[in-house]
């Protein structure tokens, strides 16, 4: 579904520029607003239009398989923590609207700055844990698995 | 041309590529390396990059020993079944053991997990998957990722990995061009951690014009971790065992919630069950080891995913088709229903506007499914990808030099899909892939192993000439003709992907042959493919996207000419439902039990193949 953009709605912020993972949203120069430039590269992501402050761009289904008239619309919160989705069906029988939570935090709280870490110890650094383990993999005080804590070989051949 | 040339120097590790294993690798790399220079090159904007852009609905790795599910052994188990067998296991093993670990931090950074109301574990979909409020995934691993790295570089498309002209076959770092300013960036570093991510658009897909972005994997996905390493020289591994997907039709929306959580099943048109009855004579094909329906029904032991597509393709040549999803039991129950939908706008928005476009509603009609164009990537359920090494206490002496994750060129790493033979790895395993790559690159650093790199100007001078070339070609060719894109003296990448596109189709086993190929086809199509190598020399690109384009497209033609070779040495069918070698139309376990190594010699552009023993993982008592 190539996505585009409602003239009067959009401002050229450029935000949708920015995010784009395709490279395909562009700032027309003599409009000053932004356009799809390659909808045979658009995957349809959203992110684009999650990402306008003015809800300026939307997407109609592709031209090879997808008829006129329907709508899916999205509004992104990150303070709220949540998203918002509206589906309209073409010929109108259905109008669902769903609601999915995005992060249980305020934005970006919960992640750790590793440089402030304590430094791991020489023996950590010659075993085979990662940070935060071996805790982290169990939350107990077990240990990492082993081929040996597991009573297990490695053995050439054909096994199924 | 006039663009500037901007040096990075210095670096320790360098991130080339970060999606789920490259912003692993960045945030692990901070905690082993407090001082080391860590540095992001991405094509995109890593807030929303790679596969995982839109979201996930579901996380597909994940053991769940804290809560006694499984050991991380019984997942590589699974995983050979599913794989026919191949599958570094070492790795693997590797993999799951320290999977939950990250999982455990996505829920901590905010990640929604779902938890099962009754049990307090988290909500399964199905023995290896959890369902989780992904749609925030991709920003949430990107913010740990720039909390660890010292510079984030968007909209760099690295073209090139940088070669140390002080030691043969060791990494010096890479370069690439910015897709907005077109400035030449350069960056010296010790290490590499190669996770630029799999490969869709190399096998034509079904979508035609508009709709030719509609692939399964995302249209961004352009192999380069492969071009990239093929390039410098590093061992592939696998290349030919390329994924058919079976999902909905035309939108790709995922199955997986829907067979293991909804409980929906297949049918055919006429409302039969049909995979059974191909089960016999495919049987006789793979043999009872690798198909059992009866005892996959008594252990629960599944059906290999290729096996099934298998079934379906067979059917639908049969004049039954189309295969029906069967969704109007469970949509009669409005949770579920709710699931249904959200699986999609979580994961596969187009999914959504398509059913809503063609009014499908799923409580009332079942869906259409088919099988997808064929994709090379190495961290969903198959396992192409650069030969790598296996960790110190794991692996066998075959599987092991020094790093883990490091490939056989030196001081480069690789994450997710880079990694050859680690199949059923998917967001979670490939972030954890990023993690071990990086722990293993700062020991490499520390052990003195990247002193002394040493990159000269000429070589910089060199990538920096061949990277702006498809330009210059454009501007001294277009002159020649009026206006239009048809021009005797170059293609532009859009008809270089076409040409591609339609050389693997038909003579690599695409959808438009029935995923059919032999040997007289590769060899025809290598032949045709050395042709479209020298015509990509005089690709032409009218502007810095094009540009990206361009470059693009020459990972994916890499990415190819590897996945012919190596379907070619492997003379079996090893995947029924995944292609066939119509030569060689049976599992071949005396001769082909074994992994396919390739390497590309980079400066003669040869190819040399071999094959690498398979160990298996036995428990104690079975040895
Ligand atoms: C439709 C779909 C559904 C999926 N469902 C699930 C699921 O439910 N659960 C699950 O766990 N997994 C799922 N996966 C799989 C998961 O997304 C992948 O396994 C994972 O993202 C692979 O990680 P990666 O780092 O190898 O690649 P990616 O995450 O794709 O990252 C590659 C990165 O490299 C960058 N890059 C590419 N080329 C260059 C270049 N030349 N220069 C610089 N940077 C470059 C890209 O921009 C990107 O950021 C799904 C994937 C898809 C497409
Ligand atoms: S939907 Fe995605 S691919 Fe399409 S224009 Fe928007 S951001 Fe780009
Ligand atoms: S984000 Fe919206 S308003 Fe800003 S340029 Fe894009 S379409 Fe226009």
């Amino acid at each position: 579904m190539p996505t585009f953009v409602y003239m009067t709605r959009c401002d050229g912020c450029g935000q949708c520029v920015d995010i784009c993972p395709s490279d395909i949203m562009h700032i027309d120069k003599g409009l000053r607003r932004a356009y799809n430039i390659e909808p045979n590269m658009c995957w349809e992501c959203y992110s684009c239009v999650k990402a306008c402050p003015h809800h300026a761009i939307d997407v109609r289904g592709y031209a090879d398989f997808a008829p006129l008239g329907h709508s899916v619309r999205v509004h992104r919160d990150e303070e709220k923590g949540v998203i918002a989705w509206r589906i309209k069906f073409r010929n109108g029988k259905k109008d669902m609207d769903l609601l999915a939570p995005i992060t249980t935090k305020p934005w970006g709280t919960g992640i750790p700055q590793l440089a402030n870490e304590a430094a791991p110890s020489s023996d950590m650094r010659d075993s085979q844990l990662l940070f935060n383990e071996p805790k982290y993999v169990r939350l107990d005080d077990g240990d990492l698995h082993t081929l040996e804590s597991n009573g297990l070989k490695l053995k050439e051949g054909v096994y199924y | 041309m006039g663009y500037k040339t901007i040096i990075e120097d210095d670096i320790d590790v360098l991130v080339a590529g970060a999606g789920l294993g490259g912003t692993g690798a960045a945030f692990e790399a901070r905690y082993w390396g407090k001082d080391k220079k860590i540095v992001i090159a991405e094509k995109a904007n890593i807030d929303r990059s790679g596969a995982v852009a839109q979201g996930l609905y579901a996380i597909n790795c994940y053991m769940g020993t804290r809560f006694g599910e499984n050991n991380p052994e019984d997942h590589v188990r699974y995983a050979r079944i599913d794989l026919m067998g191949m599958v570094r296991e070492d790795l693997a093993f590797d993999m799951a053991r320290h999977v939950d670990s990250a999982v455990h931090q996505f829920e901590e950074w905010g990640l929604p997990l779902m938890r099962d109301p009754k049990t307090g574990a988290y909500q399964r979909e199905g023995r290896w998957q959890i369902m989780i409020h992904g749609e925030s995934y991709k920003p949430i691993v990107a913010e740990a990722a720039k909390k660890s790295a010292d510079k984030v570089f968007n909209r760099i498309c690295v073209t090139h990995l940088l070669m140390d002209e002080a030691k043969d076959n060791r990494v010096a770092g890479a370069v690439g061009f910015n897709v907005r300013t077109g400035n030449y960036h350069v960056f010296k570093s010790k290490t590499v951690i190669c996770g630029a991510g799999g490969a869709s658009n190399i096998f034509k897909p079904r979508s035609v014009g508009e709709g030719a972005g509609r692939v399964w994997y995302a249209p961004w996905s352009s192999g380069s971790a492969y071009g990239l390493m093929i390039e410098a020289g590093a061992k592939m591994t696998q290349m030919e065992n390329r994924i058919v997907l079976a999902r909905f039709k035309d939108g790709y929306g995922p199955v997986g919630a829907y067979f293991l959580h909804l409980k929906t099943y297949t049918q055919n048109a006429y409302g039969e069950e049909y995979e059974s009855k191909w089960f016999p004579e495919l049987q006789k094909m793979v043999g009872k080891e690798y198909l059992d329906p009866e005892a996959s029904h008594r252990t629960h032991r599944p059906i290999p995913t290729c096996l099934r597509n298998h079934a379906l393709i067979n059917e639908v040549n049969a004049g039954r088709g189309p295969i029906h999803m069967v969704t109007m039991e469970a949509f009669q129950d409005p949770h579920l229903e709710e699931i249904g939908w959200h699986n999609f706008l979580g994961m596969t928005v187009g999914q959504a506007v398509l059913w809503a476009a063609t009014d499908v509603d799923p409580k009332y009609e079942n869906p259409e499914l088919t099988t997808s164009e064929p994709y090379v990537m190495g961290s969903h359920a198959t396992g192409c990808g650069a030969w790598c090494s296996g960790p110190e206490d794991v692996s066998p002496e075959e599987y092991f030099w020094g790093y883990n994750r490091m490939t056989t060129v030196e001081g480069l790493f690789g994450a997710g899909d880079a990694v050859g033979g680690t199949p059923h790895a998917f967001s979670s395993g490939s972030f954890t892939e990023g993690r071990l790559a990086a722990k293993a690159a700062c020991k490499y650093i520390d052990d003195g192993k990247g002193e002394g790199i040493r990159v000269s100007d000429a070589q910089i001078n060199r990538r920096k000439e061949e990277i702006y070339k498809p330009l210059e070609t454009y501007t001294v060719g277009r002159n020649e003709i009026v206006a239009g894109s048809v021009n005797p003296n170059y293609i532009n990448p859009r008809q270089g992907l076409d040409r591609l596109q339609k050389l693997m189709d038909e003579y690599c086993g695409g959808f438009g042959v029935n995923y059919m190929t032999n040997d007289k086809l590769l060899n025809i199509g290598l032949k045709k493919m050395a042709a479209l190598g020298e015509d990509l020399d005089k690709v032409a690109a009218s502007d810095i996207h094009e540009l990206l384009r361009a470059w693009e497209l020459k990972h994916r033609f890499l990415t190819s000419e590897s996945v012919f070779h190596h379907t070619l040495f492997r003379e079996e069918t090893r995947w029924p439902g995944y292609y066939y070698r119509g030569d060689a139309m049976k599992v071949d376990d005396e001769n082909w039990h074994v992994l396919t190594v390739s390497r590309r010699d980079p400066q003669t552009g040869e190819y040399t193949m071999e094959k690498a023993p398979l160990y298996h993982l036995v428990g104690d008592e079975e040895s």
